[in-house]
């Protein structure tokens, strides 16, 4: 792998980390209010998943998208502000944290309701079938959404029409606090493809590598056999289901374990997270999967010093992010009515 | 140039037109391709535009709908046939947390040229899970049109008009109306999508239907008319949004409003024209709104009990004598 695209690796996962842990300061503050569901843990994928993809390809994301939102290159400024609610936001302040879109970035919508990426991605996949263009959908989905009936209607038209779409699970062991050998038969997800003939594969997501090496290889199979791919990756999100859970439910050996995994980096490690703390991780000794820094520092690709400057980066990008919805105006309700009715083009209604 | 056509085939027509003229139009819906449709709305189209354009597919209501829903999002027009509208319930998430809500929560950024077409109604003794109209559950989600035609030439207009149009339409169409003959003209330029019609000028009072009821209150206005009742016949021709204007015109002019539904009568379309016209029109009514609706009921299999639950037009007469007390008069 080039060079230039492991630091770009690195940089999506630490500003992803830091634009999380900086949001759940700025809800605790009161800046932030509603759901909001946080991605640390789970950088790999979106940094791996979203960096294989081209300028052409669509993304269809969940309410955890902000990271998503980040590495697709969308502005922190416009992810915050969305966040604050405000005019400069993403979705202009109608959508929050779980329904973030740009268009012109291909970035299709953070749902709400779990399996409804699902339907939206092989539906942008018949177009562009129907188009007959060289371009494909990823479709994000965790593994809590695996047992909704969308999840097996999509699948099976997907399968069925050959349509150019990337299933990627984002499997974090846990639909909200129910545990996946609670709420699956099967909890190998990536098995459940076979039901489709879908090719899949089970990827280790805390490896940013191996997730963007999978991906730009499901990607080729796309565009060169047609007919859709299926991810799973294993990953672990360090945090409750949303800033109103706290967690509890999982067993501290567990998160433990996977905060030894960090997908994040040796020297990310040296940043003060909350999750986890550099201390905790220290206990754990040498994490064997802190494996993006270290292997590009012993590749020669990385050197201490930039780590550091990498550090400051992201967090003068975050803070400038947060002034700036500070700073940023809240729609109105005249905004609201014109989003709603930006499909009716100045139609003059009969309504008295 | 103005043919004798059934409401089928007038829908037909109108996706054949669309189809043709717009690469972006595609159909899809169970049973919409090589079968040719249940209510034969799609028959021809799959010869003649092939499979990839006139879609069957599996019985998945609501990821169906969501595909219509995820290539609208990327500028396709498609065209969803949900077989009937007890079905649709499977397709509402698609429907009312999709395509309704992504243009407004994106912050205006995505068109949503969406179109559903949805049998419904009470036909013929297909009994409780087959005879639902739900009407009322549409109008209740802002972000959706609801379209209900009554007549071939508005089922031409209004689906062509539809399928054009950059927002979500839901396009109710009555099963018992399919097979109802009517002249369609397809040169004619078409009102509003929205815009309700007159179907009957008069002073005495105003009938106000939809879809099916539309036929009936005409019907009734023709009987009212041998007892020397003049009523105005209303056409709503759409639940969301409602043409307001014409409605309050129309009682402002005859003082009485009978308003005339399918659906269950509680919280139905009925409810909110009488509590709409009640506050915009107070002054110049002479009674309060009335209505004749669908009872509260699952419907019966029993034919009999089925043509019961439901207003007939024979109701309509009564009540629209009441409201004007027709019938004190004729008894003295």
């Amino acid at each position: 792998m080039e060079r230039e695209m492991m630091h770009r690796l690195l940089r999506d996962m630490l500003l992803s980390r830091v634009f999380e842990e900086r949001a759940a300061e700025e809800y605790q503050k009161g800046n932030i209010v509603g759901f909001l569901h946080l991605y640390p843990g789970e950088e790999a994928v979106a940094a791996g998943v979203i960096n294989a993809a081209g300028p052409a390809d669509y993304i269809v994301s969940t309410y955890r998208e902000h990271a998503h939102a980040l590495v697709r290159g969308v502005p922190a400024r416009a992810v915050m502000a969305e966040l604050f609610g405000r005019a400069t936001g993403m979705s202009g302040g109608m959508g929050g944290s779980m329904h973030m879109f740009d268009r012109q970035r291909r970035f299709m919508g953070g749902y709400g309701i779990v399996g409804e990426t699902y339907p939206i991605a092989i539906g942008i996949g018949y177009a562009v079938m129907l188009r007959a263009l060289p371009e494909t959908v990823i479709c994000f989905f965790g593994d809590g959404a695996v047992p909704q009936g969308t999840f097996h209607e999509s699948l099976n038209m997907a399968a069925l029409w050959r349509l150019p779409v990337l299933f990627v699970c984002e499997n974090n062991h846990y639909a909200i606090g129910t545990e996946i050998h609670r709420h699956s038969a099967v909890p190998e997800v990536y098995k459940r493809a076979a039901a489709y003939n879908i090719p899949a594969e089970k990827v280790d997501g805390m490896d940013v590598l191996k997730v963007y090496a999978a991906t730009r290889h499901a990607l080729d199979r796309i565009r060169r056999a047609g007919g859709p791919q299926f991810l799973e990756f294993e990953t672990y999100r360090y945090r409750g289901h949303s800033m109103a859970d706290p967690g509890a439910y999982r067993p501290p050996v567990e998160v433990k374990a996977f905060q030894a995994i960090d997908p994040l980096t040796v020297g990310a490690r040296a940043i003060e997270f909350r999750y986890p703390t550099a201390a905790e991780l220290a206990e754990v000794g040498p994490d064997n999967i802190g494996r993006l820094t270290e292997h590009m520092i012993s590749a020669g690709h990385l050197e201490e010093a930039e780590i550091a400057q990498l550090r400051k980066d992201v967090e003068a990008e975050v803070e400038d992010a947060v002034q700036f919805s500070l700073a940023s105006p809240q729609p109105t309700m005249d905004d609201a009515w014109r989003h709603l009715h930006c499909n009716r083009h100045h139609e003059q209604l009969l309504t008295a | 140039m103005t043919q004798e056509l059934l409401y089928w085939q007038a829908l037909n027509r109108a996706l054949d037109a669309e189809m043709a003229a717009d690469e972006s139009v595609f159909i899809l819906g169970e049973d919409v391709g090589l079968y040719g449709g249940s209510y034969r709305v799609t028959e021809g189209l799959y010869a003649k535009y092939g499979e990839a354009r006139v879609r069957d597919t599996p019985i998945s209501e609501n990821s169906f709908t969501g595909l219509g829903v995820g290539a609208a999002l990327v500028g396709m027009r498609p065209v969803v046939e949900i077989m009937t509208i007890n079905f649709a319930m499977l397709a509402l998430d698609s429907i009312v947390n999709g395509a309704a809500k992504i243009p407004f929560m994106s912050g205006g950024q995505f068109p949503m040229p969406l179109v559903i077409r949805v049998p419904g109604g009470i036909a013929r003794q297909l009994a409780a899970q087959h005879a639902q109209r739900l009407e009322s559950m549409f109008m209740n989600v802002p972000g959706l049109r609801v379209a209900v035609p009554a007549t071939p030439q508005d089922a031409y207009w209004q689906l062509r008009q539809a399928i054009a149009s950059d927002e979500p339409v839901v396009l109710l169409e009555h099963e018992v109306l399919y097979f109802t003959k009517g002249p369609v003209d397809p040169m004619a330029e078409p009102p509003p999508i929205h815009q309700a019609a007159i179907r009957r000028s008069g002073k005495d009072l105003t009938l106000i239907g939809y879809s099916r009821s539309a036929l009936q209150v005409q019907e009734a206005a023709v009987e009212l008319a041998k007892e020397g009742i003049e009523a105005e016949a209303i056409d709503l021709r759409s639940l969301n949004p409602i043409d307001w204007q014409t409605l309050i015109d129309s009682v402002n002019k005859t003082h009485r409003a009978l308003i005339v539904e399918e659906d269950c009568r509680h919280a139905g379309a009925g409810a909110e024209i009488a509590a709409s016209l009640a506050e915009r029109c107070f002054f110049s009514l002479d009674a309060p709104v009335q209505r004749v609706a669908g009872l509260d009921l699952p419907t019966p299999y029993n034919g009999a009990l089925e043509a019961a639950s439901i207003p007939r037009v024979a109701d309509i007469v009564a009540a629209a004598r009441a409201l004007i007390g027709a019938k004190e008069k004729a008894a003295a």
